[in-house]
């Protein structure tokens, strides 16, 4: 692999990993506040194409409104899973919320199948995301650069939001005690919902890329990013935001630049990622930058 | 009631359903016997993983992958040498796999023994991770297989699958099969040992401090629960007639834990009723996808309305009915004779 090829896909694993590390981060809050591992995030990710699909194609909303549409509808659905499927399940033991967030998955691909029928649709590209960008011998789609530009300020919002803002502090509050924060009086089911909220609208934001990166979007699309995200996550440390991030990174490396390195193993991937969660979780349950806690049950 | 007088019922139960099953197979319907076979296949899963999941507390989500691997290792044992030549056009099967041809019940038995043994290696890790992260485990399990399975072109020839297996399959099989599961996981849930896989689910702490082994009787559970899951899977590649890794899914494993979430959990009455319920439902919804007419109105079918449907159906259950339809009542046959009594009084 010469210099030159290297480079470019060193570039899209960076912007592929940001992908990954956005919806990852999503598990990670989610998981962070309510210590769910909620298995509709990828499903939520693929409803965030359709409706900025149906936005742009249907009702003719141009490219910008039609994503900012998408964002909003995506985190009001969000709120929506977490108030009918998770709030009412959140005095009982834990396995039932897991449950009912596969059941939520299963439910969202269903419907995405009989609404939004089974065939794939070409998802709109604007001019300016298609060009390729020629730096001597390195050639680099402009969706590349759009994504690691745009993800990173997602990063540092939401570092802001986090860090700077009231909600943010109750987010963390929430995080390491339930019952505190409680006491405190912070709005528990309101933090929750904001939780909710920014991480789906962290998904509908990586939908973005992703939908850009390959165009075509179908009922189905949420299972592969959404199971390379919650494998990051997992990887990073569930609950923490850096470590998401950074499994998505590895996770973006391995996907692009495994297959460009050792291209006769390339059908071994998925064996080889899933083999890289499962040694992480044994060895090393609390990922490879999550807090140590007492007891993992 | 006497022990021996249960035995005796229980014998009387099981000669009625044979002679039901030898009417059966002369005179039922192709389409019903096909559908009546998938779910008691979907029973054996239901009841071998809610040993897993209900009785012992272990969420595992790899019970696909076990299917899978007791499907493909019996498929390649029972299939005969020239079914094989003709499905490995591709790459050709590896050396000894490609001329034996063993019986359908010994191939059943090794399938189901190799899937045991990957239940063994995955029960192992469970001392150390639980809960939610015992579920990540067992799906990345599952993941691992389908993907390998889909690789190894030399011995499951890939995603191209494995057609024309021969039916072996009837309903003498699949009943036999399905009593055979009953009866191991409920002596075992009835000894000591499904004691102390309650103990277990209920408090692993309490149940570790007076004395349980915790290695071992996680993975009995594993490896037990493996074992008929993997015998499941070599009686649905032979209904089937054809097996491809991808069928076998995270989504599989799904509908068995709904199956067992419906029936309720650690209630094997309640997952036998329900795996053979579901299979007849899943038929019977299939009406909705087809073109109605109602009242000279024409209703187009929509494709992948049953499972939107089932999936409704299933979250219901997940927030109004947490303890399952039968919740923890079991068939016994106290029970029936509870029941007649009470009839006779209010006569």
């Amino acid at each position: 692999m010469g210099w030159s090829l290297f480079m470019q896909h060193l570039v899209n694993a960076i912007s592929l990993g940001f992908v990954f590390g956005l919806v990852a981060v999503g598990y990670a809050l989610v998981y962070g506040v309510v210590k769910l591992v909620n298995f509709a995030h990828g499903d939520v990710f693929m409803m965030a194409a359709y409706f900025m699909f149906y936005a742009s194609v249907l009702f003719g909303f141009p490219w910008l409104a039609a994503v900012i549409f998408g964002v909003v509808m995506t985190a009001l659905l969000g709120v929506g899973i977490e108030k009918v499927a998770y709030r009412p399940l959140r005095k009982y033991p834990r396995i039932n919320s897991l449950v009912s967030s596969i059941g939520m998955s299963f439910l969202l691909q269903n419907f995405a199948v009989v609404v939004f029928g089974g065939i794939q649709r070409s998802f709109p590209v604007p001019e300016m995301m298609r060009k390729t960008i020629i730096l001597g011998e390195v050639r680099i789609q402009a969706v590349s650069i759009y994504t690691i530009v745009f993800s990173i300020l997602m990063v540092l919002l939401l570092t802001f939001i986090l860090q700077k803002t009231k909600i943010g502090l109750a987010m963390r509050i929430l995080s390491t005690d339930f019952d505190t924060a409680r006491l405190m009086g912070i709005n528990v089911d309101n933090t929750i919902s904001f939780t909710f909220a920014l991480g789906s609208a962290l998904a509908a934001v990586s939908a973005v890329f992703y939908a850009l990166r390959y165009p075509q979007i179908f009922p189905f699309m949420g299972q592969y990013p959404g199971s390379r995200a919650f494998i990051a996550a997992v990887v990073g440390g569930i609950g923490s935001i850096k470590g998401a991030l950074i499994g998505g990174f590895l996770l973006g490396m391995l996907t692009v630049l495994l297959p460009a390195a050792f291209p006769e193993y390339s059908g071994y991937r998925e064996a080889l990622i899933f083999a890289l969660l499962v040694i992480v979780l044994v060895f090393k349950p609390n990922g490879l930058f999550g807090q140590e806690a007492g007891e993992k049950a | 009631m006497k022990r021996s007088t249960r035995v005796l019922l229980s014998l009387m139960l099981i000669i009625v359903i044979y002679i039901f099953v030898y009417f059966s197979e002369l005179h039922m319907d192709p389409f019903i016997k096909r559908i009546l076979n998938t779910g008691l296949i979907y029973a054996i899963l239901a009841v071998s993983l809610n040993l897993i999941n209900g009785f012992t507390g272990q969420f595992s989500l790899g019970h696909a992958g076990f299917m899978a691997i007791g499907a493909y290792t019996s498929a390649l044992l029972y299939m005969s040498p020239e079914t094989k030549m003709s499905n490995f056009f591709m790459i050709p099967l590896i050396s000894p796999l490609d001329r034996i041809q063993i019986p359908f019940f010994w191939a059943l038995i090794i399938g189901g023994l190799m899937a045991a043994g990957a239940g063994f290696i995955v029960g192992a890790p469970c001392l150390r991770v639980r809960g939610d992260y015992l579920a990540i485990v067992t799906y990345g399990f599952s993941e691992i297989i389908r993907s390998l399975f889909n690789n190894l072109q030399n011995i499951t020839n890939g995603p191209l699958g494995l057609k024309g297996l021969p039916t072996y399959t009837n309903l003498w099989w699949t009943v036999s099969w399905t009593i055979v599961t009953i009866i191991v996981i409920k002596r075992i849930v009835d000894s000591s040992y499904g004691r102390a896989l309650k103990a277990i689910r209920d408090d692993e702490v309490a149940a570790e401090n007076l004395g349980i082994n915790l290695f071992k009787h996680k993975v009995l559970a594993f490896v037990v629960g493996a074992f008929f899951a993997g015998v499941a899977g070599g009686l649905l590649g032979s209904l089937l007639m054809t097996i491809d890794p991808n069928s076998f899914s995270i989504l599989f494993t799904y509908q068995i834990i709904m199956i067992i979430l419906l029936g309720g959990l650690g209630n094997i009455t309640g997952s036998v009723v329900v795996g053979i319920g579901f299979a007849f439902l899943m038929e019977w919804l299939r009406f909705v996808e087809m073109p109605m007419h109602i009242f000279g109105i024409e209703i187009p079918g929509i494709l992948g309305m049953r499972m939107l449907i089932f999936s409704v159906l299933l979250m219901l259950t997940i927030l109004f009915f947490r303890q399952g339809i039968f919740g923890q009542r079991e068939f016994s046959w106290e029970g029936v004779a509870k029941l007649f009594q009470k009839r006779k009084v209010k006569e």
